[in-house]
């Protein structure tokens, strides 16, 4: 065999960086830890992200409404209960204009327009029908064309859908007032050029509900009367439509003729005596509150604002679900990591004791919470000690895996060679290892307690409605026997909590994936 | 396997105890009146006066487990049915609770494992993704809303379906009438949502798994074609943890859900919970929740022993 070798002479050979210390180089870039690492992985996943983005929408939401409105978190107004979006004057946009879809019979038509009539004709001059529906006072929005279709009693009648103002169809109302207020009243009028004070209706045989302050015009049964020529009282033809329908009114009129506006109902002297007026509602609520009626999601069923309450049931979830998850989460990791890391007796001990915490369901605990405890420490607390009294037992169990899996590794010898002391050893070095798991179990609790907090309260079982704030629970469980009239009560609350419910799975989702690779799509 | 069935069994057992035992002292420490009743006032009282209820709460404890062992007496109704032993309240409520639940299971298990291996095989296609989403948003929306929505259309709009359950009477006497079946169907269509999109869940991700297994290459390399391979071997080894969670399922399903039971006014055991809370029927409500307690507890035993026998490589009690 042929020697190939190369024969090199040593001279050729240098040393290349003699009388040269070698370190370490520093890295251009920065290193990525391990959080670094997880938060790379969580912007890739669009979904988790939106997910993030819609919670933090809901949480700027259920903050700032409060500032979006005149109205306060307590203010009610009974009259304007279980009406839908509206911002006054957006009357016949069709949008958040207050309306309602509904089928109206005739008599029913005449007395909703003659609504829009009697505020047209403050001073009883007898307004015509162009000028009530002119008037922005006019609850309806829009009037089809006539069906004939077949009423409860099987007979033919003639229908009209329509497109109604909730808001304003409330109308005319009575009020008894002092005598002072009555000037205020005459002062604020002229001071806005808005017609607040109504000519009194007459109680006679025409008038069908004396306590209802829209019967201003002449019926009889709700038909509408009328008196011709000769002074008889003859039905109002209404077959052919309202046009060109005079309505004709019944106030009160003194002896020349000018209708009553006021009425003296009682009381002893100048200042205590009451008075009757009768007061267009919608102009009352101005000249009561300062400020228009603007409900941007309408009224709930007493009559709050739908908004504020909405937002103050999202605080109240929100608040309640993050305190749970942090609580739960200190909890569960001390309890955890005391079980994992000292393991026999005292694992052995620790673990039936949370054995048998999760073994009380739930819902016995937070009954039994509310009977015992709400009185005295208001139903929150209670609801939220129910919560943590097994909730932390899952994030416990998960801790103390960690800790079997790491306690035994190499650096936790090492750090107990070099003389690191117990409380060192679960939190400075194996604590840390299984921060991702827990964290992600942690946001995990979130969603159930959304759920479980609107369920309990849907039930009646705990009861968190009070006039400054309410649950989104409370506000379903209002609506649960009045919604298919007033859907917005039910959907409004619905969405939210479903929107809140999907958005935390999707970023508890996303925070797993993004600390645990390995457990993409397996659920646990 | 015998040794670890009767450990976890006295545990049960053990766990049980000490949670009745304290549900017992915290609900009858709550004050009580004798119910007022002036033809029954004499039997009322003399029952009152067997269970102990002007005695201690310790005394009365006592008397409770003496009649629970020796006469399976767990106490008497006041209010929802007077006089009537609290055990057999409950039991009425079982069957329209379990026929809601049943039905929807029914339904919903193989719907639910269809989906899931449909979207197993089709993994990271678009028709897994969408299964994937959908799944993801059904599960996360709360079962009532389910039910308005099922109510709403089903009922409001369409007319098809009855709002709520017909009461025993109107449906001719029995649970098992076609006419109570169609009024179980809205209850049945809402729980049923949630439940598919579960079990679509479950049996994707153990799908997923075993469909990436090496056997499954092996099978392949031997010349099994894809849809062999799949039911033979993956399928069947993805059913080990889903078959057992079906079963714990099962059991859990006497509870009912209390939310579903109230919206469709089902005469079961969740709205039994509700009714003995508001009318203060306290030995009802405490049968209610010893049932509770033990259901759940025996769902979590079955979950955890059917797994050795469905499996018998799963050794169980060991770490």
């Amino acid at each position: 065999m042929a020697d190939t070798t190369k024969k090199i002479s040593p001279e050729k050979f240098t040393f290349v960086n003699i009388g040269e210390r070698l370190t370490d180089v520093k890295f251009d870039d920065k290193p990525i830890g391990y959080f670094k690492d997880a938060w790379i992985r969580f912007r890739k996943n669009k979904a988790s992200v939106v997910a993030a983005g819609i919670i933090l929408l809901i949480f700027l939401f259920s903050i700032v409404a409060p500032f979006l409105t005149k109205n306060e978190n307590s203010f009610m107004d009974t009259y304007f209960a279980k009406k839908g979006p509206y911002i006054y004057g957006l009357n016949k946009t069709g949008f958040m204009d207050g309306g309602v879809e509904r089928d109206f019979s005739e008599v029913g038509l005449i007395s909703k327009v003659a609504i829009g009539i009697g505020a047209a004709d403050w001073d009883g001059h007898g307004a015509t029908l162009e000028e009530g529906m002119a008037s922005d006072q006019q609850p309806m929005l829009l009037i089809g064309e006539p069906e004939i279709k077949l009423d409860a009693t099987k007979k033919e009648k003639r229908y009209y859908h329509g497109r109604i103002n909730a808001y304003a169809e409330v109308g005319f109302i009575y009020k008894s007032i002092e005598q002072a207020e009555l000037q205020h009243m005459r002062d604020w009028e002229a001071e806005t050029g808005l017609h607040l004070l109504y000519p009194l209706v007459e109680d006679n045989k025409y008038n069908v509900d004396p306590a209802d302050a829209n019967n201003w015009y002449k019926s009889k049964k709700y038909q509408p009367v009328y008196t011709n020529e000769k002074g008889k009282i003859k039905n109002l033809d209404i077959e052919a439509g309202l046009v060109g329908m005079q309505l004709e009114d019944n106030y009160k009129r003194d002896a020349d003729g000018n209708p009553v506006y006021y009425e003296f109902t009682g009381g002893g002297t100048l200042e205590t005596a009451a008075y009757k007026v009768r007061v267009l509602y919608n102009n009352y609520y101005i000249y009561k509150n300062g400020f228009e009626p603007r409900y941007f999601f309408g009224t709930d069923s007493q009559g709050y604002d739908l908004m504020l309450r909405l937002a103050g049931g999202l605080r109240l979830s929100l608040m309640l679900a993050v305190s749970v998850s942090v609580i739960n989460f200190i909890i569960g990791a001390a309890y955890g990591a005391i079980e994992g890391f000292y393991g026999g007796l005292t694992d052995l001990l620790m673990e039936r004791v949370s054995d048998i915490l999760s073994g009380v369901p739930f819902i016995i605990v937070a009954t039994l919470f509310q009977i015992h405890l709400s009185a005295k420490l208001g139903a929150i607390p209670c609801l939220l000690f129910a919560y943590i009294l097994n909730g932390w037992i899952g994030i416990a169990y998960r801790v103390r895996t960690q800790f079997y899996r790491f306690k035994k590794q190499e650096f936790v010898l090492a750090a107990r060679t070099l003389g690191a002391r117990d409380r060192r050893l679960i939190w400075k070095h194996i604590f840390p290892n299984s921060l991702g798991t827990i964290v992600t179990s942690t946001a995990l609790i979130i969603p159930g307690v959304i759920f479980n907090e609107s369920m309990l309260s849907y039930l009646g079982i705990v009861k968190l409605g009070t006039a400054q704030t309410t649950s989104l629970g409370t506000l379903l469980s209002d609506a649960s026997a009045i919604w298919t009239n007033y859907p917005h009560l039910m959907i409004l609350p619905a969405l939210f909590i479903s929107l809140l419910e999907i958005s935390f799975n999707l970023f508890g989702n996303g925070l797993r994936d993004a600390f645990n690779p390995s457990l993409r799509n397996v659920e646990d | 396997m015998l040794k670890y069935v009767i450990k976890r069994l006295v545990l049960m057992v053990f766990t049980l105890f000490i949670i009745v035992t304290m549900t017992f002292i915290l609900v009858h420490i709550l004050p009580r009146e004798m119910p007022t009743d002036k033809v029954q006032a004499q039997a009322i009282a003399a029952r009152w006066e067997a269970l102990g209820y002007n005695k201690p709460v310790l005394q009365q404890y006592g008397i409770y487990l003496k009649n629970i062992f020796t006469k399976w007496d767990f106490g008497t109704s006041w209010y929802i049915a007077p006089r009537k032993p609290a055990l057999e309240v409950l039991t009425s409520r079982f069957l329209p609770t379990l026929l809601v639940n049943f039905y929807s299971m029914i339904f919903s298990v193989p719907v639910g494992i269809a989906l899931g291996v449909y979207a197993a095989i089709r993994k990271n296609k678009w028709d897994d993704s969408l299964i994937s989403t959908l799944v993801m948003v059904f599960i996360s929306v709360p079962s009532y809303v389910y039910a308005f929505l099922v109510q709403y259309f089903l009922y409001f709009k369409l007319g098809w379906l009855p709002l709520i359950m017909y009461s025993l009477a109107d449906a001719g006497g029995s649970y098992f009438t076609g006419k109570m079946f169609v009024s179980m169907i809205p209850a049945v269509i809402a729980l049923s949502f949630g439940s598919i999109a579960g079990y679509t869940r479950f049996v994707r991700a153990e799908l997923t798994e075993s469909l990436t297994s090496e056997y499954m290459l092996l099978a392949r390399t031997k010349g099994l074609t894809r849809a062999q391979a799949t039911s033979r071997h993956a399928l069947k080894n993805a059913m080990v943890p889903i078959l057992p969670s079906i079963l714990s399922e099962f059991i859990g399903l006497l509870s009912g859900s209390m939310i579903i039971e109230k919206i469709f006014s089902i005469p079961g055991v969740g709205q039994l919970y509700i009714r003995s809370l508001s009318l203060f029927d306290y030995d009802v409500f405490m049968m209610d929740c010893v049932f509770y307690t033990f259901i759940g507890l025996l769902a979590g035993i079955v979950l955890d022993l059917s797994y050795g026998f469905i499996d018998p490589r799963i050794r169980m009690g060991e770490k």
